[in-house]
This record gives C-alpha cells, structure tokens and sequence, in this order.
C-alpha cells in the first residue's frame, strides 16, 4: 500500500453506514434480490421496446428518499439505466 | 402515574441486562418505588448484575402460575429502599409465560410501582412478545456496530407494529476514540440511521464490568458511564438534561477542566 492510498481509503465507519444504509432498505421493503432481479428484467423488457439499453450496466437498488409530504423519509426504487440509443423508428 | 418501560434490543450482548439494572436501580435512587422484571426465561441474568441471586425464592413463571403471590416473589433490594426484582425462572422454557398473563401481572403491580422495568431477551419470539404485552414505552439498547443496528431496527419496526406509544434509543458502548479516528460509527450515524429519539449514550467502560463483577449496579457514581445511566433515568422522569459529553476523559485533570469551563 502506497502513502497515497491513506487518502484515498474510505473510513470504516462510512463503511458501515453505507453498507446499513443498504442493508436496511431491502429489510424494511421486505425485498429479497430475487425480486430485485425480476424488477430489473421486467425494466429491461420494456424499456427495451423503445431505446436500445445496456443492460450489463443497469443498476436499480432501493433508498430512502426525502418526501414531499411531511412524512419524512421513504423507501424509492432509483434505477440507473444506460442508454445506447434511441430508437427512431416508431 | 406508573409507567411500564420494556428494555430491548434485538441482538444479544449489547448490554440489555446491564441497562436494565441500572435504568431500575437509578430511578431508585430518584425516589421512585421500582420493580424490575426478568422476562428472560431460561436464561435469568439480572439477578447475578444485581447481586441478588442468592435471594430467589420464587419466579416469574411461580406468579403467573399462581404458585405464590407477587410479593412472596419479589425480591427487596436492601441497598434502595424501593427498589425491587423479580427473578426469572432458570429451569423453564419461553413458553411457561403468555403475552396475557404478562400483561394481567403488569396492570396489577402498577398500582403500586411508579415504575415497572421489563428486561427483555434477544430474539423476536415468545419472550420478547411477553415483554412488550404491557409496555408503555420501550427504550431500544443498540451498539454501533452493523449486526445490532440492523436487529435494532427490525425491534423497532415490531414495537411500531404493536403501536408502543414511546420508543427510544440508547448508543451502548461507544468508544469515542474509535469514532474519533472514523472507525466506529458515531451517535450522530446512529440517529440518522434508526431515526428515533435519543435518550442517552453510554461510553464502553472497564467499570461496567467490575460493576457487574460485584453484583452492584454503578448508576449515579463518580464514573462516566455512572453519570450516563443517571442523566438516562432522570430524563425518564422527565427532566431535560444535555447529553454528557463523553470525549472529556474522567481523570483528575479533565476533570478540574469541566469544573472551570463551568464557570
């Protein structure tokens, strides 16, 4: 390990509230990733129809999300999903 | 008023039983007339923190079965003039108690205890429903590592399901030098993370464990864990108090530098 890597190196306890973060929402939904992973197929199949999408580099997780309302946080499904192009033809 | 307060946690060894002890034992030494309540059948442990275990006579499981009174069972504590315990039963399973019959117990002793504490044991099954039954409000003991934030959760999201009016939250055994450093999540992390009150936090401290060596719980001492546990209770009774500032040392010198930043 290189002087520089110090810098560079997460502390442990970001660690571990990033990796509660995550592990908290998927316990609160309820949701294993199974479904996670039909979610993501589904996605696919019909974004599929319309743009031309890279599929290896789509990524969909559950967060917490400020709402709007008064009711503080909430569980949002965010999906990140790549477009190679779009299709015109229709 | 009385009021009913279940101690829990989810995970197992984050220092329920130790809280427990001195939530009871401070609230005490407040001058109020406590009970405190072992729920943890099988595995009965207040009674050795407490220093009591060579006192039982009889159980939880004996009231509830109608072997003997409440009062036959109920250990006094002679160190507190009102403060009492009744022991769990060793030689029983979970199952010798139902949420109802904890209930029914509970209402009972409230007429005559201003607090009732219930200790609860790791685990969401059996026990930990008998525990919650007759609760009013819950204090939820977490340590800030992932495994018990995680459980801690998953007990929070049950007492909202059960509609515990009050719930809240106890940092244990925070070390502040690690959070210092970045290597222990901090209050701060915690809070944000679970999302409920705070009502204390208690640095990891060798005196607890000489505490529960000797069988006498160190709430209110001259320690910083002992100051914790006593700003804990009298915030259960209702008083405001800040939270201790658990980065100053308990030595000598920080000491005499507390004393004149106070003034």
């Amino acid at each position: 390990m290189s002087v520089f890597d110090i810098f560079k190196k997460k502390s442990s306890s970001n660690v571990a509230k990033d990796r509660l973060k995550l592990l908290l929402v998927s316990d609160r939904a309820n949701c294993s990733p199974e479904i996670m992973e039909m979610i993501k197929n589904d996605i696919i199949k019909v974004i599929a129809k319309y743009m031309e999408i890279d599929s290896e580099g789509l990524d969909i997780q559950i967060t917490q999300t400020e709402s709007e309302g008064s009711n503080g946080n909430v569980p949002a499904l965010i999906a990140n999903i790549p477009i190679k192009e779009v299709k015109h033809n229709s | 008023m009385s009021e009913v307060i279940v101690v829990a946690s989810g995970k197992g060894g984050v220092g329920k039983t130790t809280t427990s002890a001195n939530v009871g034992t401070g609230l005490a030494k407040l001058n109020k007339k406590v009970v405190l309540i072992d729920t943890d059948i099988g595995l009965r442990n207040l009674d050795v923190v407490m220093g009591l275990e060579n006192r039982i006579v009889y159980n939880l499981v004996d009231v509830v079965e109608g072997n003997c009174r409440p009062k036959q069972a109920m250990i006094k504590d002679k160190r507190y003039p009102n403060l009492y315990l009744l022991p769990s039963a060793q030689t029983r399973d979970k199952l010798s108690v139902t949420p109802e019959q904890m209930k029914d117990l509970v209402a009972e002793l409230k007429e005559e205890f201003d607090y009732i504490i219930l200790d609860s044991p790791a685990g969401i099954e059996q026990g930990f429903k008998n525990a919650i039954a007759g609760a009013d409000r819950a204090l939820i003991v977490t340590t800030p590592e992932v495994s018990a934030i995680r459980d801690a959760d998953r007990i929070i999201g049950l007492l909202e399901a059960n509609e515990m009016k009050k719930v809240d939250l106890i940092v244990n055994r925070i070390r502040m030098d690690m959070v210092k450093k970045g290597d222990m999540m901090s209050i701060e992390d915690v809070l944000d993370i679970l999302a409920i009150d705070l009502i204390g936090a208690v640095p990891d401290d060798e005196n607890i464990v000489i505490a529960t060596n000797q069988g006498e719980p160190l709430v209110g001492n001259d320690t910083l864990p002992g100051q914790a546990y006593l700003n804990i209770c009298r915030r259960i009774i209702g008083e405001e108090v800040p939270i201790l500032d658990l980065t100053a040392g308990n030595g000598f010198f920080a000491k005499i530098g507390k004393f004149f930043k106070k003034n």
